[in-house]
C-alpha cells in the first residue's frame, strides 16, 4: 500500500481509538462528581458506593486515555513532519495549553482515585471538579488546533513562509467554537447514553434495585438534557461549512450542482464517476434554509472545484447520515425518557424503555466516529484547508505499514483487555 | 540581550529532569519489579504498585509538555527528529503503552498469582524498553549524525544509521541504571519493614555502581560517538568543577546508601542526576539536533514564545500548590518524618 494511505490511516486508527477514551475522561468526571454530591447532600451510602464503583471503570479507562493520546502527539511529528515544522507554532498555544490541563486532571484524579481514605470529604469531591474542568478543557483546546487545520487563520505567508504568526487569532478561528461546543456536547451525550444503557440492562432484571435505579437518573438525566442541545449545536456548525467550507458540506449532502434552493437528501448512494447522487430521499429548498436560514439561497455544488480537490463524497455522505441518524433516535429517547418520568413523577422503568435505552447505549459513540469523519476526511485533499496538501505533508519514512500493523495489532489487544475489565467491574463485584 | 528562545531551552531542559526524577523513578520500578526475587518478592512488588499507583500520569505528563514545547518552539527540530529516529520513538510509544496500561490492568484483572504476575511480567519488561528508547533517542540527538537543513526542514538520513550505533545504546543503559537508581532510593523509604528496606538498599548500591560504569563507558564513546559532547564536558571553563562536584555528589550518594542515611541518599541522589542532565545540557548548547540545527535557528517567532512563556508561567503559579498537594498526600510520611 501507498505510506500515504497508510499515514492517514494510522492517524485516523490512533485518533478513532483515543477518542473513545478521551470521551470518558471528559464525561465520567462529571458522573461521579453528581454521585458524590449527592451523597454529601443526602448522607445516602448508595451515592458514595456508586462514584466509587464508576471511579473504577473511569480508572482503567483514563490510563488507555493518556498512553493513547501520548502515542498522538509524538505521531504528529512521525507521521506528519512537515505539517508539524509548517504548523507547530501557530498551532501551539492550545497545545501548550493542554499540557497545562492534562497536568490539572492527572494531579487531581490522583487525589480522587485514591485518596478516598485519604483527604477531607469536601476536598475529594472539589477534585472531581478539577478532573472534570481538566478533562473539559483539554478536549476543548485540542479541538480548536483541528478547527485551525479547517479554518486556518492568524498569519500570513510571504513568499512560501510563514510569517505574522497570531497564535490567539489562530486559536480563536471561526470553527473553533463550533467544534469544540459540538464535541464536549457530544462527549457528554455519548458517555451518559452509554452508561444509562448498562444500568438500564441491570434494572430489567432487577427493577428494584437502588442501585442501578440512582445510576440510571443520573446518567439519563445528563443525556436528555444533552441530547436536546446537541441538534442545535450541529445546525450551527453546518452554517458554520456552508459559509467557510462549502465543498465539505456539499460533499456531505451529495451536492453536485451548484443550485438555489437546495434539497436536504436522506439517504442515496453518490455516484462520483457520473457525478450524481441516486435514490435519496430529497426534502425541496431544506438545505438552503437549513444552511443559510433562506429556502432560496445559493449553496455550492462539488463540481464546482476539480476532481482532485474534492474529497471522498460517498464517505462523508454516509458518514454524515450516520451521525444524524444515531442524534435521532438519541434525541427520540431523551424527550421521551423527560415525557414518562414527569407522568410517573419517578424514573422511567418501564420495560419497554430500559430495553430502548440499552440499545441506545454504543450510538453516541458511533456518532462520533462518524462526526469525525466526516470533518475529516471532508477536509480532504487538505491537512490545512486549501493550504496543504496532506500528501505534501506526509513523513519521508518508508515502510510506514509495519508500525500501522503494530499499532492495530497493539490497540486491538487493549480493546479486548479493556472489554474483559470493564465486564469484571460491571458484573462481578 | 537574551533570546526568549533560550528561555524556553531552560525550561524544556528543567521539564527533562523533572522527568527524569519523577517519570524515570517510575520506570525504575518497573526494572525492580522484574527483579523481584527472593522470599520477599511478593512485598516488594505490593510495594512498588503502591509507590506508584497515584502518581505515575502527572508524572507522566512531564513528558507531553517537552514534545509540546519542542514542536511549538522548535518546529524543525520537532519535523527532523521524528523523521530520523522514527523506529526508536516508535519503539518507545509501544513501551509506553504497554506499561501504562499493564500497571491499571494488572490492578483490576483477576487477582489470581497467575493473572498478577502475568501483567507484572509486562508491566516490568515495558519498563526497561521505554527508557532505553528514550536515551537511544537522546543519544542519537547528541551524537551530531542528523542531517538537517535548518530551512526546509528536509533531513538527509536512511532512518538507521544515527541511531544503530555504540554511542547511543550506551546512553540507553545509562539512562535505564538512572531510572533503577532513583526508583531504588525512593523506594527504601516507602515502607516501615527492615528487611524489605534492606532489600531495596542493596538494590540501590548496585544501580549506584552501575550508573557509575554506564557514565564512564558513555565518556568514554563519546571521542568517537559525540565528539562536540565530548569536547563541551572535556575542555569548557566549566568542566573541571563541574565534574569534581559531580564526582562529590557521587560518592556521598553511594556513602549515604551504604550508611543507611535513606533520607538523606533521597535528596543527594536526585541531586546528581540532575548534575548529570545539566552537564549534558551545557555541553550540547547550542546545539538542539548537532550539527545544524541549533536552537536559535529552528526558533518560533517571537509572537509565539511570549504567548507560551506566559503560559508556562501562569501554569507554573497554578501547577507548584497542586503537585505540592499530591506529593504530600501520597508521600508525606516518607517526606516529612
Ligand atoms: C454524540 C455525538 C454526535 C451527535 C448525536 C451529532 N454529532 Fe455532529 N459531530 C460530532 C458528534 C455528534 C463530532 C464527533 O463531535 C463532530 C466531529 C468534529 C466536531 O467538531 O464534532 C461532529 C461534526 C459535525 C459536523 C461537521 C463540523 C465540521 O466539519 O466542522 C456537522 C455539520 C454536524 N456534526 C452536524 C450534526 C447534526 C446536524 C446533528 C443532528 C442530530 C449531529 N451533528 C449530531
Ligand atoms: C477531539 C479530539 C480529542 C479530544 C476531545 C481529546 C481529549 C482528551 C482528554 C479529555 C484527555 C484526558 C483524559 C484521559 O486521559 O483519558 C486526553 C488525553 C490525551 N490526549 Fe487527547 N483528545 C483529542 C485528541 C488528541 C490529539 C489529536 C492529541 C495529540 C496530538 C491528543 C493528545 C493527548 C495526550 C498527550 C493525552 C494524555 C494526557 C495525560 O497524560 O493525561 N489528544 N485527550
Ligand atoms: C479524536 C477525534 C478525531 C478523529 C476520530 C479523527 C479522525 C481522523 C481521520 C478519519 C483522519 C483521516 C482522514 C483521511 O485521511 O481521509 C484524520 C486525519 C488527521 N487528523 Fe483527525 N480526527 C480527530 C481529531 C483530530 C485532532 C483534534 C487533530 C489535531 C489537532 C487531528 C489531526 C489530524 C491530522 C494531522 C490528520 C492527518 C492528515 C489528514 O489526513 O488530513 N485530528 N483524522
Amino acid at each position: 500500500m501507498e505510506d500515504l494511505l497508510v499515514a492517514r490511516f494510522q492517524m485516523a486508527m490512533s485518533l478513532g481509538f483515543h477518542i473513545i477514551f478521551a470521551c470518558v475522561g471528559i464525561a465520567m468526571p462529571l458522573l461521579m462528581v453528581i454521585a458524590e454530591g449527592m451523597w454529601l447532600k443526602t448522607g445516602d451510602n448508595t451515592y458514595l458506593t456508586l462514584a466509587k464503583r464508576w471511579s473504577k471503570g473511569t480508572a482503567i479507562m483514563f490510563a488507555v486515555g493518556a498512553v493513547s493520546g501520548t502515542v498522538l502527539s509524538f505521531e504528529l511529528g512521525l507521521l506528519w513532519p512537515t505539517f508539524m515544522a509548517y504548523a507547530g507554532p501557530i498551532i501551539g498555544m492550545p497545545f501548550s495549553l493542554e499540557g497545562l490541563a492534562f497536568f490539572i486532571e492527572a494531579i487531581f484524579l490522583g487525589i480522587y482515585l485514591y485518596g478516598w481514605e485519604r483527604v477531607p470529604r469536601k476536598i475529594h469531591w472539589m477534585s472531581g471538579i478539577m478532573v472534570l474542568l481538566g478533562g473539559t478543557f483539554s478536549g476543548i483546546f485540542v479541538v480548536t488546533a483541528n478547527a485551525w487545520m479547517n479554518t486556518p487563520v492568524g498569519f500570513s505567508i510571504v513568499d512560501g513562509k510563514v510569517t505574522d504568526i497570531d497564535p490567539i487569532a489562530a486559536m480563536l478561528n471561526p470553527s473553533s467554537f463550533t467544534q469544540a461546543l459540538h464535541m464536549t456536547l457530544a462527549a457528554f451525550m455519548a458517555v451518559a447514553f452509554a452508561v444509562a444503557g448498562i444500568h438500564a440492562y441491570f434494572l430489567r432484571r432487577e427493577p428494584q434495585n437502588q442501585f442501578h435505579r440512582k445510576a440510571f437518573a443520573i446518567a439519563l438525566c445528563v443525556g436528555a438534557i444533552v441530547s436536546i442541545l446537541q441538534p442545535i449545536s450541529g445546525d450551527i456548525s453546518a452554517k458554520r461549512l456552508a459559509k467557510y467550507q462549502p465543498i465539505k458540506l456539499a460533499a456531505m449532502e451529495g451536492q453536485w450542482e451548484t443550485v438555489r434552493g437546495a434539497p436536504l437528501r436522506i439517504g442515496g448512494i453518490p455516484d462520483e464517476d457520473n457525478e450524481v447522487t441516486r435514490y435519496a430521499l430529497e426534502i425541496p429548498k431544506a438545505l438552503s434554509f437549513l444552511a443559510n436560514f433562506d429556502p432560496n439561497s445559493e449553496i455550492m455544488g462539488l463540481k464546482d472545484v476539480p476532481r482532485e480537490n474534492r474529497p471522498p463524497v460517498a464517505i462523508v455522505h454516509f458518514a454524515f447520515q450516520i451521525m444524524v441518524a444515531c442524534g435521532i433516535v438519541m434525541i427520540v429517547a431523551g424527550i421521551l425518557g423527560g415525557w414518562l418520568a414527569w407522568r410517573k413523577k419517578g424514573i422511567p422503568t418501564q420495560e419497554w424503555y430500559l430495553k430502548f435505552i440499552t440499545i441506545c447505549s454504543p450510538l453516541g459513540f458511533i456518532a462520533i466516529e462518524a462526526g469525525w469523519t466526516v470533518t475529516e476526511v471532508g477536509r480532504q485533499p487538505w491537512i490545512i484547508y486549501n493550504i496543504m496538501k496532506t500528501k505534501d505533508a506526509v513523513t519521508s519514512m518508508p515502510n510506514l505499514i509495519i508500525p500501522f500493523i503494530g499499532f492495530t495489532i497493539l490497540y486491538l489487544f487493549l480493546s479486548v483487555v479493556v472489554v474483559i475489565l470493564l465486564r469484571r467491574q460491571i458484573f462481578y463485584e | 540581550m537574551i533570546g526568549l528562545e533560550v528561555y524556553l531551552a531552560v525550561i524544556m531542559l528543567i521539564s527533562l529532569i523533572l522527568y527524569m526524577l519523577t517519570g524515570g523513578a517510575d520506570f525504575g520500578g518497573g526494572v525492580w519489579d522484574l527483579f523481584a526475587i527472593g522470599p520477599r518478592a511478593k512485598t516488594q512488588r505490593d510495594i512498588i504498585h503502591h509507590a506508584l499507583a497515584p502518581i505515575w500520569e502527572a508524572n507522566h505528563v512531564w513528558l507531553i509538555v517537552i514534545v509540546v514545547l519542542l514542536f511549538v518552539a522548535f518546529p524543525v527540530a520537532f519535523a527532523t527528529i521524528g523523521t530520523a529516529l522514527h523506529i526508536p520513538l516508535t519503539l518507545m510509544l509501544i513501551g509506553i503503552v504497554l506499561r501504562g496500561t499493564a500497571f491499571v490492568f494488572r490492578t483490576y484483572d483477576d487477582q489470581s498469582e497467575r493473572v498478577h504476575l502475568r501483567w507484572s511480567r509486562l508491566f516490568a519488561i515495558a519498563s526497561i524498553i521505554t527508557p532505553i528508547m528514550l536515551g537511544i533517542a537522546l543519544g542519537a540527538i547528541a551524537s551530531g549524525t542528523i542531517n538537517a537543513d535548518p530551512e526546509t526542514a528536509i533531513v538527509d538520513t536512511d532512518f538507521v544509521s544515527s541511531w544503530l550505533k555504540p554511542f547511543p545504546f550506551a546512553i540507553g543503559l545509562f539512562t535505564l541504571t538512572i531510572c533503577a537508581m532513583l526508583a531504588a532510593v525512593y523506594l527504601t523509604l516507602e515502607t516501615d519493614d527492615v528487611a524489605i528496606q534492606e532489600d531495596f538498599r542493596l538494590r540501590a548500591l548496585i544501580a549506584t555502581i552501575s550508573v557509575g560504569v554506564m557514565a564512564c563507558i558513555s565518556f568514554l564513546l563519546s571521542t568517537n560517538g559525540a565528539p562536540a559532547i565530548r569536547a563541551g564536558l572535556g575542555n569548557s571553563y566549566w568542566s573541571i568543577p563541574f565534574h569534581i562536584v559531580t564526582g562529590l555528589i557521587a560518592i556521598l550518594g553511594i556513602w549515604s546508601i551504604w550508611s543507611r542515611q535513606f533520607k538523606l541518599a533521597r535528596i543527594v541522589i536526585p541531586i546528581q542526576v540532575t548534575l548529570i542532565i545539566l552537564g549534558w545540557g551545557f555541553a550540547q548548547y547550542p546545539n538542539l539536533v548537532a550539527p545544524n540545527l541549533t536552537f536559535s535557528n529552528t526558533a518560533a517567532p517571537d509572537s509565539v514564545l511570549k504567548p507560551v512563556l506566559i503560559i508556562i508561567l501562569c501554569g507554573g503559579i497554578l501547577l507548584i500548590p497542586a503537585f505540592w498537594y499530591l506529593y504530600k498526600v501520597f508521600k508525606g510520611r516518607s517526606l516529612t518524618e
